[in-house]
């Protein structure tokens, strides 16, 4: 009986948060796919016609389409690399003793709180800026041409903005684990005469495992919406270099005012983020559990 | 001969802790002190760090020309209402989650990630018809209710890998002894909870203080947040970099000064399960 | 829950108190180029006088604040009264039936506005929406360093020159950068830019079937041209300089040259703002000897969205803010110099801004020059210089602006960025249903 009256309660406890989530879902969502078939665009009222599946062929054949994809793909992957590899060696560093830790650790940490569009602005303009940039002036100071980051490499810059900001929510989270490593078993390795690199493989790693698999669901979902950083600095060009599917999507909706793409575009981008979920989820899902 | 060298170790991981410190943090210390200069300093060759004139009229141009203190108090309600709104959902649905699990549970919480997924952009056009037909453009009421649902899946998740770990068996306990539910969550879960719902509170703060599209496409004047302050500074005009460095340093000041005031109680609970 | 209702009740509490019983209140949306700014701080006149509006600013960088309005305005959002929008929009938006027709006071003197402008703000003969602002294009360059290079340049010269006085003032040790062109992908930046130069080497974007014309030799010239000028003698990173990032750079005595707005003159003769104001020279867009200059025509103007609540405070204000009365009031305040140029013949004709506005002439002379009607050397079936007049072109013009700034960054080559460009074209033309 006690089971039925939890399980009665917990139903209820559940429910406003799924019927919230579910609404917030299925309401937007019903109404992209019906805009998604539809000739809608914002400047040209009046036109609405049924189009079937035009839009949907529109995006896809999109000659930024393909390229999209890969930018963001390669986006999300190199973001996720670099932090959590940053990350981890970053947590290592926090993890000792030294003098000032708490203070290293805030400036560590502060990227974390600045807003995206702050963060590609202070980048864009006060360093990368080719001509009056930090980095201009570095170079020069050195005797080099001052490189035009977001010219010639634009989705390397994007991918070490957005790292910059992301790197210290992995260093907390790995930070946070690697505190709860059994010290007497560090020592023991020691004591059998481990390296550090042995000691970093077979014990430190293997106990990280886990919190490398949040930080990497956590930030692939928040990755995956990246746009504000390629609006603010280059506009997803030159050219497509640097466009990723969510902002492709936002040219049709924003710029374009395409309503009926942009939503057909929305479906494929959601579409396309499931797929990558679900491998994502089965892959990792099993250190999850554990 | 052990503590010379351990002392030597920790005087260079001191060296490399700070050096690796300093150059994180470096865009912002460098956003801070340009925001001090002239203009003409601010881009001047070689730039100065410390020996120029300090100057706080770029801090009175941005605040002549925007309402800062309303933006802030915008940033706050949305942030702090939105968070707290979520929290009053997302605790009871995660508990239950915790413990009374059912065989859905794991998949229930994964498709709660997945509607994070949808692109907003996507969305915007039927969201703002409904917001304009209800009367909710530009009110920060909308703007609490579209953030709480946007950060509701990351609370639920974290408060749930929070609620996991704490030992059942206490719960079992104060069952025996006759304590209803309510009860139950007030005396015994809720203090074991604490440290969890602070950092997945402060979290969340964080994330919809930044949360730069919904909050830019929603509002105009009444509810713009500090991210549409900063979107008046964000192209150049002109000379604009110790403006646009003033304005950065008031859109984030508020939150890095909360981080870090708070960041033992946001560390405490970021764990997301990850810690066994 | 308890805390959340109270935080809505005080954030509720604090936004009553702000609006207070006042009357009236409009929104105005903006755009934050130095003019709005200055509007913006002159609000406090415009209440002294009012005392029944109050008034709300919302000033946004130009793409952000383009796309608020534009949604809100196809939505009926209502969420501005007042908005600022340029020649591109107004006969779109106002064939919509999205904007009211502005009548004014007998005082405001309508036929005081300089005819191109008010024409590209009409539509059948009524006025839609004020200007606020007017410009065309000239070529800004600095006195000194032409000097210096041992050149002179005439008041209308030809891109050859232009192209010679580039190269020479090029000195990149010093980081001077012979010319500063738009690079930025936009349709209202490089797009604008090229497309206006385009016009004078005989280009146009289409044909009179509306079949896209990227694949024709006047369009490889412009495009060459262009690419070759800037990696010879433009600043590093040209591929993301706009309007804004140029005046930074011109101000600051990296460029010699800079084709542009003419509303920038006032800047870069500011001494407040501009290390090289007392150096700079003005000469009229740059042509190729086929009777088409290089300079567009554009118009930053305040209109009335058809669903404001408050039409009648917001066209009292939209005329205050584009009256003789403003320009004398910001003369009096910042000094003639600083007034809002390009909209008004009277401006032109009073001789305190004649003396304080030495590219007085220069403006007005490239205003009259152009001509949206007939934009280009071979006919065409649009109006605009630097756009075309449709719906779908921000979208195409965007991307095509995408592809010039490729070839600008080197990423992809001139004949690679035109075949894209008449591909991309050729498909949104046809989606529109312009080509059968």
């Amino acid at each position: 009986m006690a089971t039925d009256h939890t399980r009665t309660a917990a139903r209820w406890m559940t429910a406003p948060s799924i019927i919230l989530l579910l609404a917030w879902m299925i309401i937007p969502l019903a109404m992209t796919l019906y805009f998604s078939t539809l000739r809608y665009n914002l400047l040209m009222p009046g036109m609405e016609i049924f189009v079937g599946f035009e839009n949907y062929a529109y995006f896809l054949t999109e000659p930024a389409f393909i390229t999209a994809f890969f930018n963001t793909l390669i986006m999300v992957g190199s973001v996720l690399f670099i932090t959590v590899c940053g990350g981890t060696l970053l947590a290592i560093l926090m993890d000792q003793p030294f003098w000032g830790q708490t203070i290293v650790r805030l400036l560590v940490i502060a990227p974390f709180f600045v807003m995206p569009v702050v963060s590609a602005l202070v980048w864009k303009n006060l360093l990368m800026h080719p001509v009056n940039g930090l980095f201009a002036f570095m170079a020069q100071s050195i005797g080099i041409e001052p490189f035009d980051f977001l010219g010639q490499a634009p989705l390397a810059s994007i991918i070490l903005i957005v790292s910059w900001q992301w790197l210290p929510f992995a260093t907390l989270i790995l930070l946070t684990a690697l505190q709860s490593l059994d010290q007497e078993q560090q020592e023991a390795a020691e004591m059998d005469g481990a390296g550090i690199f042995s000691k970093f493989f077979y014990i430190t790693l293997p106990h990280l495992s886990r919190a490398i698999t949040v930080v990497i669901l956590i930030e692939t979902i928040f990755l995956l919406s990246v746009f504000a950083e390629i609006l603010v600095t280059t506009n997803g060009g030159p050219g497509n270099a640097s466009t990723t599917l969510t902002y492709l999507v936002y040219v049709k909706a924003l710029l374009q005012f395409d309503v009926g793409s942009a939503s057909a575009g929305g479906i494929v981008a959601v579409i396309l983020a499931n797929i990558v979920a679900f491998f994502l989820i089965r892959i990792l899902g099993k250190n999850l559990d554990k | 001969m052990a503590r010379a060298v351990s002392s030597r170790r920790k005087i260079g991981f001191t060296i490399l802790g700070w050096i690796v410190g300093f150059l994180i943090f470096f865009p912002i210390l460098w956003t801070i002190i340009a925001s001090f200069k002239t203009e003409a300093e601010a881009i001047a060759v070689p730039p100065s760090f410390i020996n120029f004139d300090w100057t706080l009229e770029n801090y009175i141009t941005v605040n002549t020309r925007s309402d800062y203190p309303l933006h802030v108090m915008n940033s706050v309600v949305i942030s702090v209402g939105s968070t707290i709104l979520a929290l009053c959902i997302a605790i009871p649905a995660a508990w239950a989650f915790a413990f009374s699990p059912t065989k859905r549970t794991k998949d229930v919480l994964m498709w709660m990630l997945s509607t994070k997924m949808l692109p907003a952009v996507g969305v915007l056009v039927p969201i703002y018809l409904l917001f304009r037909d209800w009367g909710l453009l530009d009110t920060r009421t909308g703007l609490v209710f579209v953030l709480c649902m946007i950060n509701l899946p990351i609370i639920i998740w974290m408060l749930y890998t929070y609620f996991r770990e704490i030992p059942v068996d206490i719960l079992e306990a104060a069952r025996m002894d006759g304590a209803s539910l309510p009860k139950e969550v007030a005396y015994v879960l809720l203090p074991m909870a604490v440290p969890g719902i602070a950092s997945t509170m402060l979290l969340n703060i964080i994330l919809a203080w930044n949360e730069a599209f919904w909050t830019l496409n929603l509002t105009a004047s009444n509810a713009a947040p500090l991210t549409a302050f900063i979107a008046s500074y964000s192209s150049p005009e002109g000379l604009f970099w110790a403006k646009l460095s003033a304005a950065s340093t008031l859109a984030i000041a508020p939150i890095l000064i909360m981080g870090w005031f708070s960041q033992k109680q946001l560390v405490r609970g970021l764990t997301f399960g990850a810690v066994k | 829950m308890s805390i959340t209702k109270r935080t809505l009740l005080c954030a509720c509490a604090v936004s009553a108190l702000s609006t207070a019983a006042l009357a009236q209140s409009i929104t105005i949306a903006t755009v934050n180029n130095g003019d709005m700014i200055r509007m913006q701080g002159l609000t406090d006149e415009f209440t002294a006088q009012h005392p029944d509006i109050e008034v709300n600013w919302v000033t946004l960088e130009e793409n952000i604040l383009r796309q608020n309005v534009t949604v809100d305005i196809a939505t009926q959002g209502g969420q501005y009264d007042v908005m600022t929008i340029g020649t591109y929009e107004v006969p779109i938006w106002a064939n919509q039936d999205w904007l009211l027709p502005l009548e004014f006071s007998e005082e405001y003197d309508v036929d005081d506005l300089i005819g191109p402008i008010r024409d590209g703000l009409s539509v059948d003969g009524t006025l839609y929406a004020a200007p606020f602002y007017g410009e065309s294009s000239m070529v800004m360059y600095r006195r000194d360093l032409m000097e210096a290079a041992g050149l002179e340049m005439p008041d209308a010269p030809t891109w050859d020159f232009i192209a010679e006085a580039a190269r020479a003032m090029t000195d990149k040790e010093n980081e001077v950068y012979g010319i500063c062109l738009r690079g930025k992908a936009g349709w209202g930046e490089n797009a604008a830019f090229i497309t206006a130069t385009a016009n004078s080497f005989g280009a146009r974007w289409f044909d009179e079937n509306w079949v896209p014309q990227f694949d024709t030799e006047p369009w490889k010239n412009t495009l060459d041209f262009y690419v070759n000028l800037m990696n010879e003698a433009g600043p590093p990173g040209a591929s993301s300089n706009g309007f804004n990032e140029n005046l930074a750079l011109f101000q600051t005595g990296k460029c010699g040259m800079w084709i542009d707005a003419t509303v920038a003159a006032s800047f870069v003769t500011n001494p407040d703002e501009s290390t090289v104001a007392d150096q700079v020279g003005f000469a009229l867009a740059p042509d190729n000897g086929l009777g088409k200059r290089g300079n567009w025509l554009w118009a930053w103007s305040l209109a009335i969205p058809a669903g404001s609540d408050n039409a009648e405070a917001a066209t009292t204000f939209v005329e205050w803010a584009t009256s003789r009365q403003y320009a004398e009031l910001v003369a009096e305040n910042e000094g003639w110099a600083n007034v809002p140029p390009g909209t008004r013949t009277s401006l032109y004709e009073n001789p305190n801004y004649q003396e304080a506005a030495p590219f007085a002439q220069m403006t007005l002379d490239s205003i009259l020059s152009a001509d949206p009607k007939n934009p280009t050397v071979d006919p065409v079936p649009y109006t605009g210089v630097q756009f075309v007049a449709i719906p779908e072109f921000q979208a195409i013009g965007t991307a095509v602006g995408q592809q010039f700034s490729a070839a600008l960054a080197g990423t992809m080559s001139v004949d690679d960025a035109l075949a894209a460009a008449q591909d991309l074209t050729t498909r949104e033309m046809t989606r529109g249903g312009y080509i059968k």
